[in-house]
């Protein structure tokens, strides 16, 4: 009968108790706030943002493209206040300021005074008018990368490497006309005006571009890059930089990225508030989570690719964590390929839209490219 | 006692009625709208209704469209010749050469791979293919090698091969399984010798079958993105890889509305002529 009673009166409490717990469970649920991101892939993966999650009862929901142009379609296409938070590529802050699909920032809210570079805090295209539209959150340079085994890292020093008779049919373009021009323009010792070609200038551009169409074996997605660097179909790649390399690197490939005497090209990713939304707040937390120590970490060991650290204390905490990864990917004082060092020396220019030239006239000649 | 002509329509359209309901929402009415879609602009990345022939003029002056669209022709043509050329030695033994049971179970068989992902598949072709890859190996026993296949010609065929090999080996066997096996025999008994019966007999009388294997393969070779972008390396890019570039750079869907609509008149130009030739009188004597 005790036991009865036992059971009885244990089932009524934890019945009650259930009955009692159910709004406070169903409120916690209620509240978690739900993130709409616009990014590249990798972004919103649990690797970077599920700690921030967690800590603030948050739900990214992650909407993924590829290119710029891809983004600020996505972004005309749906309604006003689709996405909380957008990652944009730097070149194309511009435009999604002038379309009016971002909120003005507060500059004292971010962290520029601990940026590792002084153009960091005065970014291109981040500033109109005097009024802060985004803020930059890592970056990654462009050159040559190549297989190792097949190419010193002497040779590599230079563009005319994808010419080696060596790698005739091995050479391959991450199938996106803006950084394979961009570094075709390098090569042809255009400097820091790579991007702003007078028909003569554009012209050459466009001759160098053809004269290695007999080197090229293939044009790739993110996917197809990987793999063909990975299984060694492609020898040398044009138009991508550590961002693909270093993954592979950190798996053992024999493969890496250097910056060519010509010049590299920086690339560099930085969030927008979107226009309209009610999570202002939050999103500028995550926006200083990023740049803190810690999301500067996770930025640069991030599965998807790596990027390097924009902030001082960010470096210094990669370094403290993971001085392998700093090491590798150069991010310590003093290293020759320091990126904030190559920044210095300029030879790094970021990567920017043609100038005297559309896009469209620069995708024309790609297409024209991939059929000659 | 004569049914009369409203019971006749009523009969007739509830049956037809769902099909050409079904049509005109998801055939005509998208058809249309890429047709009306050709003829906007593209302004800050977003569609605006016009009238222009613009992206019309713009994609018939450039080469390259021109060369994608032959290169597209010719490629697929010659995965189509490969396709039902390599199909009809096992269609044939399927058809002519084992039990009824066993060619079901072949039937089975070759459904099988449309279970699967088409991409996973394509995929899988990397390890077979690569110059490290399986080929490649055995070939090295020989001292041969390496060859370069994936991110060619030879790649682009191969997922080709993948996608409608099956497809093509099952109406092969159905069109010649389906012969009447007198006639066979009569050829046979009148002095016919085995290769005579497959070039004056047997053919023939699958011409119907085998043009309308060829003519899906070639719409689905025509049309496929995945072989020759996976495996064939975007080169030369053929006119679904430059849909994708098109919609990639500037968001131009009515310039890549302008590539659909000729592909789509392609197909239904050479699927027509196909099928007036599988059923035309000269092939059914």
């Amino acid at each position: 009968m005790t036991t009865k009673k036992n059971n009885r009166r244990n089932f009524l409490k934890l019945s009650g108790a259930t009955a009692l717990s159910i709004p406070f469970v169903s409120r916690a649920w209620a509240s978690t706030v739900e993130l709409n991101m616009l990014a590249w892939y990798g972004h919103g993966e649990p690797d970077i943002v599920s700690e921030f999650e967690a800590a603030n009862n948050v739900k990214f929901v992650p909407k993924y493209y590829a290119g710029g142009d891809n983004m600020l379609a996505l972004i005309a296409q749906s309604p006003p206040g689709t996405y909380d938070i957008i990652l944009s590529d730097a070149e194309f802050v511009q435009q999604l300021n002038m379309a009016g699909y971002i909120e003005d920032l507060e500059p004292s809210d971010y962290p520029f005074d601990d940026m590792l570079h002084e153009d960091f805090t005065k970014f291109p295209g981040h500033w109109a008018n005097g009024k802060l539209h985004s803020v930059m959150v890592r970056g990654g340079h462009l050159g040559v990368s190549y297989n190792k085994t097949v190419i010193s890292e002497e040779e590599a020093q230079s563009y005319s490497c994808f010419w080696k008779p060596e790698v005739k049919g091995k050479v391959g373009h991450f199938d996106w006309h803006l950084p394979n021009l961009g570094m075709m323009s390098l090569y042809k010792g255009n400097g820091s005006g790579l991007w702003d070609l007078d028909n003569k200038k554009w012209q050459a551009v466009q001759d160098v571009t053809m004269s290695l169409r007999s080197q090229v074996g293939g044009y790739f997605d993110y996917g197809g890059t990987f793999n063909s660097l990975k299984n060694g179909e492609m020898l040398a790649m044009c138009g991508i930089g550590d961002w693909i390399t270093g993954v592979l690197e950190k798996d053992g490939a024999p493969v890496g990225s250097v910056i060519p005497k010509e010049g590299g090209i920086q690339w560099t990713e930085s969030y927008c508030i979107g226009k309209g939304t009610d999570k202002v707040d939050i999103i500028k937390k995550f926006i200083n989570y990023m740049l803190s120590p810690v999301g500067q970490v996770k930025s640069a060991q991030m599965a998807a690719y790596p990027g390097f650290c924009i902030t001082k204390a960010g470096r210094a905490a990669l370094i403290e964590a993971d001085p392998k990864e700093a090491k590798r990917s150069h991010q310590m004082e003093g290293m020759p390929n320091d990126p904030i060092a190559l920044i210095n020396d300029g030879r790094i220019h970021y990567r920017d839209i043609p100038k005297q030239q559309t896009l469209e006239d620069w995708n024309d000649f790609w297409s024209e490219y991939k059929n000659a | 006692m004569k049914p009369t002509k409203n019971n006749l329509n009523i009969y007739s359209l509830t049956f037809r009625l769902p099909i050409i309901i079904w049509q005109l929402i998801f055939f005509v009415g998208p058809v249309l709208f890429m047709v009306a879609m050709s003829f906007f602009l593209v302004k800050n990345y977003r569609m605006t209704e016009a009238f222009e022939f613009i992206n019309w003029t713009k994609m018939f002056s450039k080469n390259y469209f021109w060369d994608s669209y032959w290169f597209t022709i010719i490629i697929a043509g010659t995965s189509t010749l490969l396709t039902m050329l390599i199909a009809f030695p096992a269609s044939f033994t399927l058809a002519f050469k084992v039990s009824d049971n066993i060619r079901r179970w072949a039937i089975f068989m070759l459904i099988i791979p449309f279970f699967t992902s088409y991409l996973v598949r394509t995929f899988s072709w990397y390890v077979i293919l690569a110059e490290k890859g399986v080929i490649n190996a055995l070939f090295s026993y020989l001292d041969l090698g390496p060859f370069k296949m994936l991110n060619t010609h030879i790649g682009t065929l191969v997922g080709y091969m993948t996608l409608t090999l099956p497809l093509v080996i099952i109406l092969q066997t159905v069109t010649m399984a389906n012969i009447d096996r007198n006639l066979i025999e009569a050829a046979y008994n009148l002095g016919c010798k085995p290769k005579s019966i497959i070039q004056r007999v047997i053919i023939p009388l699958s011409k119907t079958g085998f043009i309308i294997a060829a003519v899906f393969c070639f719409i689905l070779s025509f049309g496929d993105f995945v072989a020759p972008f996976y495996l064939g390396g975007s080169q030369e890019p053929t006119l679904p890889i430059l849909i994708l570039d098109t919609t990639k750079s500037g968001q131009q869907w009515p310039r890549a509305a302008v590539v659909a609509i000729v592909m789509m008149i392609t197909l239904f130009s050479i699927a027509f002529i196909g099928i007036m030739t599988a059923y035309s009188k000269s092939f059914k004597k």
